[in-house]
């Protein structure tokens, strides 16, 4: 299980991982629940930019298709290839599950502790 | 503000996500469930599904026949008690108002059974066209409708239910059926292109129901199932969705209902609106992903370069793991095992056009 005190997380239910130069980019498991069973996944190419607030995934589950945002501006170095054929690995271990993993960060967005992201899904359940 | 079917707190206690849907708060899936969880209990074991939103009219009186003869167009003629049949209700301009399953209880009152978000219009537009000796109600909240479904659901009933009280055939029903001493209408249709009941009963006694149900079903694989399901199901099958496959601006012809339409009755709403348009020129087709992804409604679809239509429905199908969808199409261009691309999300992906149903059982 991935330590999520190591972790930081999106306001739009993305995980994110520092690992010296190197960042995994994830889905929160709140996002995963919401979703239900993810049977697709479309990702960026290596070398590709994302951009802080913009969308660099599609994430079809059976009911619909939705959108991961990239709290991070920076190049893609690696995509979980993994995933391309076990998209449901996702639902059954969503903080193992990376997307992407960028390097050459230039621009973060504010991140939340997982405390505070808890925090804020339950708010978000409550609103 | 959102209404509760009477089996409301049953989901909530069962873990079900609940979503608001045609004016109700309805179980999309349930937490030890999910969609293709769920999907595949129907069709391997079974499944159990609230639809009580599902709206049901009763039409009673001497000339019952006479006015749905007249606002339906589907031949209910010939139609024995006991048996249900699938319709359409058009309106002037031949465009679909809604599609609805109609159960003959005996010569004079049948019982409708129509699509929950259409509901308030159905009934409009009936009652605008009452004539002759009927009495016209809408029931709907009279009844707690549950849905049995999968090949195990014969088992379950069997258990409930006395051998005569069951209906043998597909699309027939026995009125006053009782099941585990519940009294309710027991009819052998589905939504779902399993074998299945669907049962209508006393609101008081739904949760009873849906509890013997679940509880009897329990060492035949039963589990809830909500609408994300009850969606692929029906998509898997073949079958067509009010407001995707059919609108009020499609005649039934045009998304191959014909079977539906009995164009040799004397006289029904939309009849003079189809003949004068001919033959159509749209068709509905199937067509699988040859690639990854998945087409979703709206997506346009091409054959040679050339658009020739846009998909209605389309879901990843649990049962037989491919990306299957329905479109409308120009009629007489593509065939089955046509290739045709698809635009999703500006880019193209391949697909063929497949039979329909995409499950084969």
């Amino acid at each position: 299980m991935a330590n999520t005190a190591e972790m930081k997380f999106s306001k739009s239910h993305e995980w994110v991982l520092f690992d010296g130069d190197k960042v995994r980019i994830g889905l929160s498991d709140y996002a995963q629940d919401q979703l239900g069973d993810i049977v697709f996944i479309d990702l960026p190419d290596e070398g590709d930019e994302v951009i802080k607030g913009e969308s660099f995934a599609d994430i079809e589950s059976v009911k619909a298709v939705s959108e991961a945002y990239s709290p991070i501006t920076a190049t893609v170095s690696a995509i979980n290839e993994e995933l391309m054929d076990s998209p449901e690995l996702i639902n059954s271990a969503p903080l193992e599950s990376w997307l992407i993993e960028v390097e050459g960060v230039e621009e973060i967005e504010d991140l939340l502790s997982a405390d505070e992201y808890k925090k804020f899904c339950e708010e978000s359940e409550e609103a | 503000m959102d209404l509760k079917t009477p089996l409301y707190d049953a989901h909530l206690k069962a873990g079900g996500k609940m979503v608001s849907f045609a004016g109700y708060m309805l179980p999309v899936q349930y937490k030890d469930g999910g969609v293709i969880k769920e999907h595949l209990a129907v069709r391997n074991q079974v499944g159990l599904f609230d639809v009580s939103h599902m709206g049901e009219v009763v039409y009673e009186g001497k000339d019952a026949l006479a006015n749905l003869q007249y606002v339906l167009t589907n031949d209910f003629s010939n139609l024995e008690i006991g048996r249900v049949r699938y319709t359409l209700m058009c309106n002037k301009n031949g465009g679909v108002i809604d599609d609805l399953l109609v159960y003959k209880c005996s010569a004079e009152k049948y019982l409708l059974v129509v699509n929950a978000a259409n509901r308030e219009k159905d009934v409009t537009w009936m009652k605008q066209h009452l004539f002759g000796e009927v009495e016209f109600s809408d029931q709907s909240d009279r009844f707690v409708q549950i849905a049995l479904q999968g090949p195990n659901a014969k088992e379950i009933i069997g258990q409930l239910t006395k051998e005569e009280e069951i209906p043998k055939k597909y699309y027939s029903f026995v009125e006053d059926a009782n099941v585990g001493s519940v009294s309710c209408i027991l009819s052998r249709t589905g939504y779902t292109g399993e074998f299945g009941y669907e049962l209508y009963c006393r609101p008081e006694d739904g949760l009873k129901l849906w509890d013997l149900l679940l509880k009897s079903g329990q060492k035949y694989g039963i589990i809830p199932c909500g609408l994300g399901a009850r969606d692929t199901l029906r998509l898997e099958a073949g079958m067509p969705l009010y407001g995707h496959e059919m609108t009020e601006e499609i005649t039934p012809l045009e998304t191959d209902l014909s079977f539906a339409v009995k164009m040799n009755k004397k006289e029904f709403i939309g009849k003079q609106a189809i003949l004068d348009k001919g033959e159509p020129k749209i068709t509905r087709i199937g067509l699988q992903l040859t690639e990854r992804g998945i087409a979703r409604e709206g997506a346009n679809i091409y054959f040679n370069g050339k658009k020739i239509g846009q998909i209605t429905s389309g879901t990843m199908c649990p049962f037989i793991n491919k990306a299957c969808a329905m479109a409308l199409v120009e009629k007489g261009i593509v065939e089955i095992g046509s290739p045709i691309d698809v635009e999703v999300r500006g880019k193209k992906i391949t697909a063929e056009v497949v039979a329909i149903p995409f499950v084969k059982k």
